[in-house]
Parts: structure tokens; C-alpha cells; sequence
């Protein structure tokens, strides 16, 4: 039997690239006002799990989105890159979900799809910078994890090898499987699409993406199931609502604030000679250089 | 019971600075609740590691020896911590945000299911009313941090969950010692209580420590280059001037996302914090993940082409002109000042 990968991946706000209206009032990101990417780590988490894909014969990868309808782009773009199967995640009963209340759904889902030997995700996503939903998967699934990876060594007789780039290190450790493997951003970076994996995806869909098509549309997902993107709502997975969404996240934001830096009159110069001079011998005599 | 707790690191025998660091804060908040303040220290061959921690103010030093917690691996430092919260049910607990601590606590916060926020740069105690709820709350911990790529300030709590976990990065906190002479009660944990066989299913193979080359977090100037300098061969222009200066070369997020410096350069909340005498920002706009690592520094000098930019009002000095003019004229006059 071949290895089967799930890729955990995030559609983020360009957290680079962000406007007044980044913010609603409650506190929580008006993702509709910001382009949405993939989040750049869990490219290299694909791209790990392409390279074992490549190494290991009957090897299949599935990609696992939560997030609103959108997020199936996500998928799309894993299947450009060779990803065999997709999962999104979506229902506002999520909305509002911390770090915690995420892992729960993930791991929810995870469970749905039952046959797994490897999870791999990014590190972190640019929009949160926690670093603590790979972790909390983990926990949740009851599996050990790898953080912190740069390449995915081996896969073999039940045992995985990873090398791990840490402050100030490498370190090579060997799990059992299955396992979660955190990936970094120091890990190669993904391929990019392939035309014909973008030719044959590019019609792939989730329903709601099908039903809010145009009557002429044609369904082609009867002859080519390989174009259904799996859609699941909260009533798809079995959880406790409880621990889902806002009522399942212990952290709470009490505040949000825009930066204001405290007005320090800056002395204002020009790159002309004598005032770069002046500045030198300035820095010079209070002996904060020299 | 409801005390402070530290989880720390410990680096070839000696406790990490960031968990001294956190020690410091731990023992000023634990006054300010007027509770204890405990260390956990988990490893081998810790004989006498209570003697590190004592003069940070620790009341009890936790310490579980044992060769199946050294080198590090999640899971069984993970049943420990776990185990011992469970009988201790501290309301508070801090972590380095190293690689160990980043690792960890997710895990432990999920076990325990409470509440956790990443790379705080400010924990303060306050109160909250939560109108809807009806309900009001005393001496919570307030978990500050830069959001969203460094847009924003959040200030996150965990009403109803314990222990309110926070993880902070090196250098954040400041280290100082307590009181030299203060030494508290060691509670030797019983390993095998808390272990269990499975969580030894993760074996370090090989394990290659190197001392960081780049000693910015040390220096007392930093010239640090951010997005807007435009190239990696640009940035050659910083490192020259560093070599005048007797300086280290820093680099924004930005900057390092983009391949023109090094990681362990970076500056900022997901990089080193620094407190030099001069930090000079070349071609960086001063987002706040950026300045939560610097703005601490004795004198700051900006150089930036847009006369708004945001790191102008750190500024002690603001250049407003193009970074490769004005770097060669301050090695210039640099050098012709101090012949």
C-alpha cells in the first residue's frame, strides 16, 4: 500500500499588503477586504510531500483546508502541483476560532478521512505567526510530532527521518508513524504548477461552487470524479460544538490597537555633506560611535 | 496552588537566558499577585540547577532528571509538564519562544485545553468585564502582542482557562537577578509517575550545535537594513559600514523574507530584540513587528527616501534620502572625523 499524505494548508490574508480596513470592530481580520495566498509555509510542506510522492511509488497526497468557500483555491493550487485529493473545511460555526478551536476541527476532520500514515503543514501562517496549530493537531490526534523540518529524510519500515533546523542547529530525529511534521520556511521552496496538471484541474470544484454556477453550466464531476473538491460542513465531521468556534477558544482579544509611536521630534537632515558631517562629528563627541 | 510558573531551557547545564528572563518577569508579576513563583526544569544531570534559579526569586524548583527527558523531545516533557499541572494547577505559565518552546507549549496548552498566545512582547496584569456574559474579571494576564504581520497591537486573555500561557522571545524581558541570598524548596518529580512508554516513540538520531556567528543581540550598534534597500548587493554597503563602526549588521522581516540577509539577523518580534546605544534603519518603514525588537535602543538614526515613514518618529535623527548616497558619505565623514 502506498503512503498517504495530508497536506494542512491555509488560505491567509497578505498580511504584507494590508489596508485600513484590514480590521473589523470585534477585533477579528476582515479577510474579505485583503488578497488571499497560500500561506508561503505550507508551500514547503507541499513541497516536501510532492518530493516523497516522487520518491515512493503509490504514494498520494490529500490537501485539508478550513476556511470560507474561497479557500478552495487553495486546493486547486495543490492539484496544480500534483496533490491527488482535497478536502475544504467550511461553516461559520468555525468563525471566530483561536489557535485551539482550530486544531479541534482539523483534527476532526482528519479523523473523517481516517487513512493516513503523515500529516505535514507549515510551520506557521503569516497571518498569525503561532506556530502552535501543527502542535495542537498533534495533540488532538494523539500522534508525536516533528517541528521545525527541513527535509522529510525517509519514510521506511514504519519509521519516518527528519532533519530539523533549530536557533542554533540541526538535528536528525526518527518517529513512529503516523506523525505530524511541522515544515519550515528554510525547506525548498514548492514547484511550481504544471500546465497539464493546471489543464486537467482547472474545472475542479466544491459543490457550492457548482450550484452557484450559471445555468448553462455543465457538471462534469459524474464522468471526472476527480474534479469534486470534498466540501464539509460542521455537520460533515463529528465534533462537540462546544469546543468549536469562538465558545471553543480560551484566548479572547480585549483589545486591539492601531500603533501610534509616541511623538519624538526627530531631528530632520538631508544626505547633504555637511550635515552628514556635522552628524559624524556630533555622534563622535558624545562618544556614541568612535 | 494558583501560582507563576516557568518552564525552563536548559543549555549545556546552564538555565537559557530567556528563561532567566522570564524568571525576572515571573517574579514581579507573582508579587503582584501575591502568589509563588515556581521553576520547572526537566533533563539530566541537574544536580544542583535549583542554585541557578533561587536568586530569580523562585520559591520551588520543580526538577525532573532523568536521561529519557535529555536531549529534548516533545511528548515526554509534554506528560510531565502535563502531569504536574494537573496537581499544581498553576493560573499562570511562561516560555521561552525558542524552537524547545514553540514545540511545547502548543502541545501543552492543547493537553490541559487552555488558553495560549505566541511571542508576547508585553504581559501585564489587568481586569475584564465581559458585558455580554454578565460576568467580571480580576487580575488576568494580559498577553501583548504585535498581530497580523505586525499591523496591529493585540492584547489577548484567557478568561475562564488555566493556566494562562504566554510564550516571549529572547531578549524581550530584561534578566535581573532578585536577591542573591534567596533560595526556596526543590520538589525532585517522580518521573516514572508522569511517563509513559509511548511518548518515547521519537529518537534524536544526530544532533550538530553550532555557536551563532552573528552576535547582534551583544552590540552596541546595529546598522540594520530593512526592505528598502533594495538588494542583497546593497546590503554590502551596511556591512561595510558595520566594519567601520566596529558594529553587527541587523535586518528587518521584510528584508530577510526576501533573501537580502540572513534569519538570525532578523530584528523584531519573530527575530532577536535589541537594546544598543545607536541603531541606524536603513531603508526600513518601521512596522511594529519590526520596532517591538528596537525601540529600546539609546539613540536611533533612520535613513529612508519617504519623509513619512513610520520609523521617522522613533528617529532620534531622520535622513530623508536614498540609503546608497547616504551610507558612503557617513564612512566618509566617519573616517575623515576620527583621523
Amino acid at each position: 500500500m502506498g503512503l498517504k499524505i495530508v497536506v494542512l494548508a491555509k488560505q491567509v490574508p497578505d498580511t504584507r499588503n494590508v489596508g485600513k480596513d484590514a480590521m473589523k470592530a470585534d477585533g477579528t481580520v476582515n479577510r474579505a477586504a485583503l488578497p488571499a495566498i497560500f500561506n508561503p509555509e505550507d508551500l514547503n510542506a507541499l513541497e516536501q510531500a510532492l518530493r516523497l510522492k516522487d520518491k515512493y511509488k503509490g504514494a498520494t497526497i490529500s490537501v485539508l483546508t478550513m476556511g470560507p468557500g474561497r479557500a478552495a483555491d487553495i486546493i486547486r493550487e495543490g492539484f496544480y502541483r500534483g496533490a491527488d485529493q482535497g478536502y475544504l473545511l467550511t461553516d461559520r460555526a468555525f468563525a471566530g476560532s483561536d489557535t485551539l478551536a482550530t486544531s479541534y476541527a482539523i483534527s476532526c476532520a482528519i479523523k473523517k478521512i481516517k487513512d493516513f500514515d503523515l500529516i505535514i503543514a507549515g510551520r506557521q501562517a503569516i497571518d498569525g505567526d503561532t506556530a502552535q496549530v501543527g502542535p495542537q493537531v498533534a495533540e488532538k490526534l494523539n500522534l508525536p510530532q516533528i517541528t521545525y523540518a527541513e527535509e522529510v529524510i525517509s519514510v521506511e519500515n514504519e519509521k519516518i527521518v527528519v532533519r530539523r533546523r533549530l536557533e542554533r542547529g540541526v538535528e536528525t530525529v526518527e518517529s513512529a508513524l503516523p506523525a505530524v511534521i511541522t515544515v519550515n520556511a528554510t525547506a525548498p521552496d514548492c514547484r511550481p504548477r504544471n500546465a497539464k496538471l493546471v489543464m486537467k484541474y482547472k474545472h475542479a470544484k466544491t459543490i457550492t461552487e457548482r450550484q452557484s454556477e450559471s445555468e448553462d453550466y455543465i457538471d462534469l464531476t459524474a464522468d471526472r470524479p476527480y474534479l469534486n473538491i470534498e466540501e464539509w460542513s460542521v455537520n460533515d465531521i463529528e465534533t462537540d460544538i462546544n469546543w468549536l468556534g469562538l465558545s471553543g477558544s480560551p484566548t479572547k482579544v480585549k483589545k486591539i490597537e492601531n500603533v501610534v509611536f509616541q511623538a519624538k521630534e526627530a531631528k530632520r537632515l538631508t544626505p547633504a555633506d555637511e550635515e552628514i558631517d556635522e552628524l559624524m562629528k556630533e555622534l563622535i563627541a558624545n562618544h556614541t560611535i568612535g | 496552588m494558583n501560582n507563576v510558573f516557568v518552564i525552563c531551557e536548559i543549555d549545556e547545564g546552564k538555565v537559557a537566558d530567556v528563561s532567566l528572563e522570564l524568571m525576572t518577569k515571573g517574579r514581579s508579576l507573582a508579587n503582584e499577585l501575591k502568589c509563588k513563583l515556581e521553576a520547572v526544569v526537566l533533563g539530566q544531570d541537574l544536580d544542583g540547577v535549583e542554585a541557578q534559579l533561587f536568586p530569580y526569586g523562585a520559591d520551588v524548583v520543580h526538577v525532573g532528571d532523568d536521561k529519557r527527558l535529555a536531549p529534548f523531545t516533545t511528548l515526554p516533557h509534554t506528560s510531565m509538564i502535563v502531569g504536574l499541572f494537573k496537581e499544581e494547577k498553576p493560573q499562570i505559565a511562561l516560555l521561552g519562544a525558542s524552537t524547545m518552546g514553540r514545540d511545547l507549549g502548543p502541545r501543552i496548552s492543547s493537553a490541559l485545553q487552555s488558553g495560549l498566545t505566541a511571542d508576547c512582547t508585553s504581559l501585564v496584569i489587568g481586569g475584564h468585564e465581559d458585558k455580554k456574559a454578565g460576568k467580571s474579571y480580576e487580575n488576568l494576564l494580559y498577553q501583548i502582542r504585535p498581530a497580523f504581520g505586525g499591523n496591529i497591537v493585540a492584547t489577548i486573555i484567557n478568561p475562564d482557562c488555566r493556566p494562562q500561557m504566554a510564550t516571549v522571545r529572547e531578549g524581550v524581558m530584561k534578566k535581573e537577578i532578585f536577591d542573591a541570598a534567596y533560595t526556596g524548596e526543590v520538589n525532585k518529580l517522580d518521573v516514572d509517575k508522569f511517563l509513559k512508554p509511548e511518548d518515547l516513540v521519537v529518537n534524536v538520531l544526530d544532533r550538530h550545535m553550532e555557536k551563532s556567528k552573528v552576535n547582534i543581540k551583544n552590540s552596541s550598534i546595529i546598522i540594520a537594513g530593512g526592505y528598502g534597500m533594495g538588494s542583497k548587493e546593497n546590503f554590502n554597503a551596511l556591512y561595510e559600514l558595520a566594519d567601520v563602526l566596529g558594529a553587527e549588521v541587523g535586518a528587518s522581516r521584510a528584508a530577510v523574507d526576501a533573501g537580502y540577509a540572513e534569519h538570525e539577523r532578523q530584528i523584531g518580534q519573530t527575530g532577536v530584540t535589541v537594546r544598543p546605544k545607536l541603531y541606524i534603519a536603513c531603508g526600513i518603514s518601521g512596522q511594529i513587528q519590526h520596532t517591538a525588537g528596537m525601540e529600546e535602543s539609546s539613540m536611533i538614526i533612520a535613513v529612508n527616501n519617504d519623509p513619512n515613514a513610520p520609523i521617522n518618529k522613533l528617529a532620534d535623527y531622520a535622513i530623508t534620502g536614498d540609503v546608497m548616497e547616504v551610507i558612503p558619505k557617513l564612512i566618509k565623514y566617519y573616517k575623515q572625523n576620527t583621523k
